[in-house]
């Protein structure tokens, strides 16, 4: 395989790591009932903040940390003003997305511009030799390999475990789980600022690895939050297909910046969004099953069009966590 | 609702501006800037002068149109955040009909009227593909609207950069700006325009009187109340989710229109200017009720208008103002819930 072509695919992968991150942080989020929609504001939060904590102690695991505790501190008022307020989900995450965002601006001023520490490449010895794998997925930094196993953990303990199962069911079918135990109130308000903890180590992946640094409104950032809220939908509430979802994403921008030179008429500001009207376009086909008319149409259709159809929409298609959104009172 | 919880609603709301303004004076104090003198600033900033006052009224009407068109889809019950993209959609239309008839004989006003019409249905229709997306294909009206605003983002730089270029090279500046015949008239010596100012009282107006007079805006909040409901009851909710969606889609694409006719003359990238997002701020704080949202929206304003001061004379970042606008939105909806559970307990 062409080594370029290798090195490229490996950034492609590093870049994707910053919205799995996210996306497996909302992904747990909603799987609980709880829609964070402050996704956005809270990656740029965490990155500046994590960046200004890692140019001041020069460590860049406190920055992570720190990324962290932003994250779950936002997600905590998302959790407070929803599940004991019973103030609109969406209203309070959308009022924080924004918020955040002129936080970082603001409180970022004084770092605009420094260089701070950066993630390390760790290549895994032994490993990183292997052909074309080695170089896509062993000569790597850590983030890499620990975003990978985030992953894998996740989807086994999301359906596989026995608290996978109950978190499930919280989102599904609260009063259910309620009856057999489970502390709906208190396990929604765990898991989302545990998803809160997740989207806020995408903050410094991005200003201590990606796109190392802090440069306020120019940083490219902006954006990448809404992009992790679309990726978790296309994902199916799914950590591993929302990853493949990152991945894609990723590749496709990548692929905006390798086509330029051979498209010099289309400005790379727009291949840069390319990505975009084809997120739409995969919701749309994610979403088209659910849609009542397409059933009835379907229904009216001879009945092999009729199966075929409706197994290509089956596969894709992705319904969420019933009570997603829906205010639980244990009464 | 009686005197005496309307008393306290207003003592809630009261504590919650306090709030707000504790949390903002709080982040202040953290970047080791002096409150007090940025909020001097950013009053001096935005009604020290004539000239100032103008700029903040130039703000207050694109807001106003927003914030009115998002009542009409939150009256619906929908979540319109897809309003960005309409502005910008709004003002690419404008754009594209003064272009095409900036060399024809048409009388000048005749042109700047028409453009504004384009705008209304540019972002009309861009407003109207979140609705099919979302009442036909089943896709979040959320998750449609950003994507559309997106892409609403990469046409207009496509078209700066590509078809629309200056003569010679592209540039962040814009387009090519329009000759003074083709500005919507403005009062001697500031950049405001009454007539953009007629136009954005005039739709509030409007939406005031549709949503509190007419048996249109009555269905509209059946349908936002209880879309189930509503349906059974004989209401076709998704062709009024249509409606609603149509009617914020031209106001929005109104005030994107206002943006190129009477502002900034051509189509600049960021055209919206975040008006959208501003005003569904607005539309939150005012509790979606329509005649509030002229003093809001125009304090809003004076703070976009105002913070421009910070970085210059204070050496501060001019995001204090979302900062503030944020903790003001976030504070009154908390205590709203806090004054629910209040009442709830007082009532056991």
């Amino acid at each position: 395989m062409d080594e370029t072509l290798l090195i490229g695919l490996a950034g492609v992968l590093a870049a994707a790591v910053p919205i799995i991150f996210a996306t497996i942080g909302e992904t747990i989020t909603e799987r609980a009932g709880v829609i964070n929609l402050s996704v956005n504001g809270t990656i740029l939060l965490s990155a500046m903040a994590g960046f200004a904590m890692a140019v001041n102690s020069q460590s860049v695991l406190l920055g992570f940390l720190t990324g962290a505790v932003v994250g779950a501190l936002v997600a905590l008022i998302v959790a407070f003003a929803s599940i004991t307020l019973k103030q609109s989900q969406v209203a309070v995450g959308f009022v924080l997305a924004l918020m955040c965002r002129d936080l970082s601006y603001f409180l970022g001023n004084p770092f605009m511009g420094l260089s701070g520490p950066r993630v390390p490449s760790m290549p895994i010895p032994g490993l990183a030799d292997i052909p074309v794998i080695g170089a896509l997925l062993f000569r790597q930094d850590i983030l890499v390999y620990t975003c990978i196993i985030l992953v894998v953990v996740v989807y086994i303990w999301i359906f596989r475990t026995r608290s996978g199962l109950i978190l499930q069911g919280i989102g599904e079918r609260p009063a259910a789980a309620y009856v057999r135990g489970a502390n709906v109130q208190r396990m929604r308000y765990l898991y989302t600022i545990l998803g809160g903890a997740l989207i806020g180590l995408a903050g410094p992946a991005y200003s201590l690895s990606i796109k190392a640094g802090w440069k306020g409104t120019i940083s490219g950032l902006d954006g990448v939050g809404w992009i992790a809220l679309a990726i978790t939908i296309f994902g199916g509430w799914n950590p591993i297909r929302a990853s493949i979802g990152a991945f894609f994403f990723a590749l496709l921008q990548w692929l905006g910046l390798v086509l330029q030179p051979s498209l010099p008429n289309i400005p790379s500001q727009v291949l840069q969004v390319a990505p975009f009207p084809l997120m739409i376009l995969t919701l749309l086909l994610v979403n088209i099953g659910n849609a009542e008319w397409v059933e009835r149409t379907l229904a009216a259709m001879p009945e092999k069009t009729r199966r075929t159809i409706a197994r290509i929409l089956r596969s894709m298609r992705a319904s969420p966590p019933a009570a997603l959104g829906v205010p639980f009172e244990n009464e | 609702m009686n005197i005496r919880s309307r008393w306290l609603n207003f003592g809630f709301q009261l504590a919650a501006v306090f709030m707000a303004l504790v949390f903002t004076t709080l982040v202040l104090v953290i970047a080791q800037g002096q409150p007090l003198e940025a909020y001097k600033n950013i009053v001096i900033g935005s009604f020290g002068s004539p000239g100032k006052i103008a700029d903040v009224l130039v703000a207050w009407v694109p807001l106003l149109l927003a914030a009115s068109g998002l009542l009409i889809t939150f009256a619906a019950g929908l979540w319109n955040i897809g309003i960005e993209g309409q502005i910008t959609l709004g003002a690419i239309f404008t754009t594209w009909m003064l272009r095409g008839l900036q060399d024809s004989t048409v009388p000048p006003a005749m042109i700047i009227g028409m453009g504004i019409l384009a705008g209304a249905i540019g972002g009309a229709v861009w407003a109207s593909l979140a609705g099919v997306l979302k009442t036909f294909g089943g896709v979040n009206e959320i998750f449609g609207g950003l994507g559309l605003n997106f892409v609403a983002t990469a046409l207009t730089l496509w078209l700066i950069f590509g078809p629309w270029k200056r003569p010679g090279i592209g540039s962040m500046s814009g387009t090519e700006p329009f000759p003074q015949a083709l500005w919507l008239p403005q009062i001697e010596g500031f950049r405001l325009s009454v007539w953009s100012l007629v136009i954005g009282v005039a739709v509030l107006i409007l939406v005031f009187l549709l949503l509190q007079g007419t048996y249109f805006g009555l269905q509209l909040k059946a349908v936002g109340k209880n879309g189930r409901a509503a349906f059974l009851l004989g209401i076709p909710t998704s062709r009024y989710q249509m409606m609603a969606f149509f009617l914020c889609g031209a106001f929005g694409g109104l005030a994107g229109a206002i943006q190129v006719v009477a502002v900034y003359h051509r189509l600049i990238p960021s055209i919206s200017s975040g008006y959208g997002f501003l005003g569904l701020l607005v539309a939150m704080l005012v509790n979606y009720v329509p005649l509030w949202i002229a003093p809001v929206a125009l304090f809003f304003a004076a703070l976009n208008i105002g913070s421009i001061q910070l970085p210059i004379v204070l050496k501060l970042d001019s995001a204090l103002s979302g900062v503030l606008q944020g903790a003001l939105v976030l504070f009154v909806l908390m205590m709203d819930g806090v004054r629910r559970q209040f009442l709830e307990k007082v009532k056991r």
